[in-house]
């Protein structure tokens, strides 16, 4: 395999969640914290999932990734039933979860040493292309902790990035950063969605976010967790954070999501 | 540069300490001077005596040690990941590191004789429990989110015990080999200072001939070599590892 071929653009994948419910032992009695989630994801599509803490968001991703498994129903990457993690389905935490002991290129090169077919040239130089793709060429042989958040974050995604995922999950991993630092993602976000067209699903608590990276918005609530309402995002891109009508839109899907949660409070 | 010179006049000066205590006692068997320790050791070296000695101690060391690496790593990754092996050798090891390792030597002599088989339980019964401990807490000390991101990466098994796991704990597990060291390096003392062993003498005898012939400046040269050695090893073995980690995590103090 050579490196053109590593780095050619492949179609991104579709995703199925079909009837998925999963629930956790808590204090005393179980948590339903997925019931009967029914979602269809295109290819190439960039979907959000937006809701109060413990909705139960980030289990579903962490389904979709492979990380756990559902108590019934199955997730389905183009058609094949998800068994667990998989270098087509890459994922972000909120936390950079980058390795200490390797310095930048090393992380970003940890998924590519698994894949057959590389010479060490070549993963450095695929590397190389994550790295230039967010901005931190210059970092290569830095070592992680002399990087500041929003570096730490770049990295991560390039890292996701380098095994060529077809889909790419994103659990909250704008969440700890800056406002200002937070902004400039969303921009560079957009050209490298633009530039490596991939499936994503971003979870998030913060709905203008969601708003200026999404193709769609699916508002979810807990208790059981739920998809409550879903928004098609319209706006032309890319999207400008701070313009009116994505706040407009952002307000309308901070109303909703207000109005799911206060009547499941009160219910 | 700087650092060097520091040292070297703090080295000097207790040096010259020494030898104006010498003049000012004047008991050559209490204090030998530091010339006389140093006549001591170039003869020793000369003659091979010290050689030998230290070769001696040196093999009983790192073999022991080696050893005692080599079976604390795998089972410290085990005892942590595993239930029922942490409930079981992991409470034995807890137990048996705050037990000195020199009270082995009593019953080491029983099973193996006065011989180096002796010599090398005391050094393994040391270390092992030590790098097992810190092994096992360096596992378990570890944040959860290395070996999933590693297995969305498509890493899983042994890779990502090589590869993670391992690498994550590094700070606890080069701590854990530092003490173990030190606890082996002791024992392999006091082993040697306490009992005859018939196979070879190392430092350990020397110094405790130096004691029976009253020569207390082979005692006082011994001790010099036994802390020449300590640092040489601290320098070789566990130095580059910790400047690693320094960089690496960055640790360090500039």
């Amino acid at each position: 395999m050579s490196i053109s071929d590593e780095l050619e653009n492949i179609v991104p994948a579709k995703l199925v969640v079909e009837d998925v419910s999963k629930s956790f032992a808590g204090r005393g009695r179980r948590v339903q914290a997925l019931d009967n989630i029914r979602l269809e994801v295109g290819e190439g599509e960039f979907v959000c999932l937006v809701g109060p803490s413990g909705c139960g968001k980030s289990t579903l991703l962490n389904l979709i990734a492979g990380l756990d498994y559902p108590d019934s129903g199955r997730v389905l990457a183009d058609g094949r039933p998800v068994v667990g993690p998989g270098r087509d389905r890459m994922v972000m935490f909120q936390e950079h979860a980058l390795f200490p002991w390797l310095d930048v290129v090393g992380n970003v090169m940890f998924g590519l040493k698994l894949k057959p077919g590389l010479t060490r040239k070549d993963r450095r130089e695929v590397a190389r292309y994550y790295l230039k793709l967010v901005g931190l060429e210059k970092f290569m042989d830095s070592n992680v902790h002399e990087l500041s958040g929003g570096m730490k974050q770049r990295v991560a995604l390039a890292r996701a990035l380098a095994p060529n995922p077809r889909v790419l999950l994103m659990d909250e991993p704008f969440a700890a950063l800056d406002a200002m630092t937070r902004e400039q993602f969303y921009v560079d976000m957009q050209k490298i969605w633009a530039a490596r067209r991939k499936t994503i699903i971003l979870v998030t608590h913060n709905v203008r976010e969601a708003v200026c990276l999404g193709d769609r918005v699916l508002i979810f609530s807990a208790h059981p967790g739920r998809i409550r309402e879903e928004f098609k995002i319209t706006l032309p891109r890319p999207r400008d954070f701070s313009s009116l009508e994505l706040a407009a839109l952002a307000g309308d899907i901070t109303r909703a999501l207000k109005s799911h949660t206060t009547a499941e409070a009160a219910a | 540069m700087k650092r060097f010179r520091h040292a070297l006049i703090f080295f000097a000066s207790l040096v010259v300490l020494w030898q104006i205590i010498c003049w000012v006692r004047n008991s050559p068997v209490l204090l030998p001077g530091p010339l006389v320790v140093a006549r001591y050791l170039g003869e020793a070296i000369m003659d091979g005596t010290l050689g030998v000695a230290t070769w001696i101690t040196a093999k009983r060391l790192l073999i022991g040690y080696g050893i005692g690496c080599v079976i604390g790593l795998p089972l410290g990754l085990m005892t942590a990941r595993s239930k029922f092996l942490g409930d079981t050798v992991g409470l034995l090891a807890l137990g048996l590191q705050t037990l000195p390792s020199v009270c082995w030597v009593p019953l080491a002599l029983l099973w193996f004789g006065q011989s180096e088989g002796a010599m090398l339980f005391v050094v393994v019964m040391g270390t092992l429990w030590s790098v097992l401990i810190a092994v096992d807490n360096g596992v378990r000390n570890l944040p959860p989110i290395y070996v999933r991101a590693a297995h969305t990466m498509g890493s899983s098994g042994a890779h990502t015990l090589l590869k993670v796991v391992l690498p994550a704990s590094l700070p606890f597990v080069v701590s854990g080999m530092k003490q173990g060291w030190a606890f082996a390096w002791r024992s392999l003392m006091a082993a040697e200072i306490y009992v005859t062993i018939l196979t070879g003498y190392g430092l350990g005898h020397l110094l405790h001939f130096g004691r029976e012939l009253n020569a207390m400046e082979q005692v006082i040269g011994v001790m010099f070599v036994i802390i020449g050695i300590g640092l040489l090893a601290d320098k070789i073995l566990f130095s580059p590892w910790e400047h690693f980690m320094h960089r690496r995590w960055g640790t360090a103090r500039e």
